[in-house]
């Protein structure tokens, strides 16, 4: 655990993204499921990336799921761990991970939902080790 | 329509340079076009088309044009990162087999460590616009960390290690020793690929490519020109071309477009991977090379490892020699795009040119891989298949 904490570049949300970045802001995690075909994606789009239907909606997640991948970036000022984190409904998203023993990480791993700060943005959704 | 057949392989030139602090990137790009139709035999005044991507200055072909002083009638700037010029290659055989030119000079041109880029370990960020860039740029992926995934899933599925990938560092120390060129000369061992420092688990600096200044040019040409020249010749038999991405978050990192763009290339060239003698592929990282030689068919799925130890990739020891002048890995990186190279020590070897420690027996067909963007979020595939007539 590094005791010198990385700091998070801000997104830049724009009109199709503004909801997510403002739940974020709460504390939620919204993913995009589409009306017509049923299937959630990742990252949030207005249209559909499986059917191509406009008729998409926020959802919320549940913020639970497992490791896909990591790397531990060693040649960084502060090393940081990127990620892959399958989320419990079926999407996978890169993310970083935070606030464990870099040694503890493996793939497969349950890991949980935790916003960190921005530069001045909204936070952003990071995992760390554990179950919800 | 086919372009197996339809266009040649004329000319090519590598930049010696591998540190341009005394040149302007457009000077590059001009140097290396000059090279190239030196080497085929042609001038300035014969080229009617012209390709280059994301690495040209300004309005790249307009730019370019404009500072070459060429008189074209077609140009194609499709960029899709460092497989560009490999697929190029592809559109040019097209663009000639439709009748639109038939003298297709491409360029690559880069000056990256004349100024200070940090390639591999700073994030890219394309741009508030690109539409993933507030989903992935806070989380601080690099060039380096993202392959890095796709080798630890690897790992992960089908017990890779990193002794295995340290092969093929290897067996390219073993043809960049030959190569004057090379910015890496020295041979080394497993050892010390995998004893060097950790950059990006599970990737050592030897894991990775080389950063260089420099370019590369190609002249593809039509069957008529062709057989007015005096070059050997080098037909194009066959290309393919594919994105992968992230598939709306259904998440593969075990797998490249290759898949896709091996069997649009082996297919229109009507050939196998058994029969190709000579192979280049991109070698960004050593995983880079081991995921696209599973995907190509030149080993099962989850082979790879076992594929590329023991020297398996050296020219005149194993059975399918790999990057023979020394490819990213030892050689040269120009512009941190490697598909340029990738075709150019190809077409070396087809023509019976290359360096006679590494030169391929009998070397009559030939593949050219490209991986271009990311293989750990979006990249771009590019297959080529070549034949010495």
């Amino acid at each position: 655990m590094s005791s010198v904490e990385r700091m998070f570049p801000s997104p830049t949300p724009n009109p199709e993204t503004k909801p997510f970045w403002e739940a974020a802001a709460d504390g939620r995690l919204l993913l995009k499921r589409c009306r017509s075909c049923g299937e959630v994606h990742y990252y949030p789009r207005a249209l559909c990336p499986f059917c191509g239907s406009g008729e998409t909606e926020w959802r919320p997640a549940s913020g639970g799921g497992t490791i896909y991948s990591y790397s531990v970036m060693r040649r960084a000022e502060v090393p940081y761990v990127i990620a892959y984190v399958t989320l419990d409904e079926g999407v996978t998203m890169m993310t970083n991970l935070v606030d464990c023993d870099l040694d503890a990480i493996r793939i497969g791993r349950r890991v949980r939902l935790v916003f960190k700060p921005t530069e001045g943005g909204p936070p952003v959704p990071t995992f760390t080790l554990g179950d919800l | 329509m086919t372009i197996s057949g339809r266009a040649y392989i004329a000319g090519i030139y590598e930049h010696p340079t591998r540190k341009a602090d005394d040149k302007s990137l457009a000077q590059l790009h001009a140097e290396v076009a000059k090279g190239a139709l030196e080497d085929a035999g042609l001038g300035k005044q014969d080229v009617d088309g012209y390709f280059c991507a994301g690495d040209a200055p300004g309005l790249g072909p307009l730019s370019m044009v404009d500072y070459m002083g060429l008189k074209v009638r077609h140009v194609d700037a499709t960029e899709t990162g460092g497989s560009s010029y490999v697929l190029h290659v592809g559109h040019a055989a097209e663009a000639i087999a439709a009748g639109k030119c038939s003298v297709a000079l491409i360029t690559l041109a880069g000056r990256p460590r004349a100024e200070g880029m940090a390639t591999g370990t700073a994030p890219r960020n394309y741009g508030a616009a690109a539409p993933d860039v507030q989903f992935e740029y806070p989380f601080g992926p690099t060039v380096v960390n993202m392959y890095a995934m796709c080798a630890m899933r690897h790992m992960y599925e089908y017990g890779t290690t990193s002794r295995q990938l340290a092969w093929i560092k290897v067996a390219a120390s073993h043809h960049a020793q030959h190569n004057p060129h090379a910015l890496l000369r020295d041979v080394v061992t497993v050892e010390e690929v995998v004893g060097s420092p950790m950059i990006a688990d599970p990737l050592h600096r030897l894991d990775c490519c080389v950063i260089t200044d420099g370019g590369g040019a190609l002249v593809v040409v039509s069957p008529d020109v062709a057989r007015r020249l005096s070059r050997p010749r080098v037909k194009v038999r066959g290309a393919g071309e594919a994105p992968k991405h992230q598939m709306g978050g259904k998440v593969d990192l075990t797998y490249s477009g290759a898949v896709w763009s091996g069997p649009a290339a082996f297919g229109e060239a009507a050939v196998t991977p058994a029969d190709i003698k000579y192979v280049s592929i991109y070698d960004s990282f050593t995983i880079t090379v081991l995921m696209t030689l599973e995907d190509l068919g030149f080993c099962a799925k989850g082979q790879g490892g076992k594929f590329v130890a023991d020297g398996n990739l050296i020219s005149g020891t194993g059975k399918l020699p790999f990057n023979t002048d020394g490819g990213g890995l030892c050689n040269n990186h120009p512009a941190n795009r490697g598909g340029m190279t990738k075709v150019i020590e190809a077409v070396r070897q087809l023509r019976g040119e290359a360096h006679p420690k590494v030169q391929v027996k009998n070397c009559g067909l030939a593949l050219a891989h490209g991986t271009g963007g990311s293989l750990g979020t979006r990249h771009v595939s590019a297959t080529l298949i070549m034949e010495r007539e």
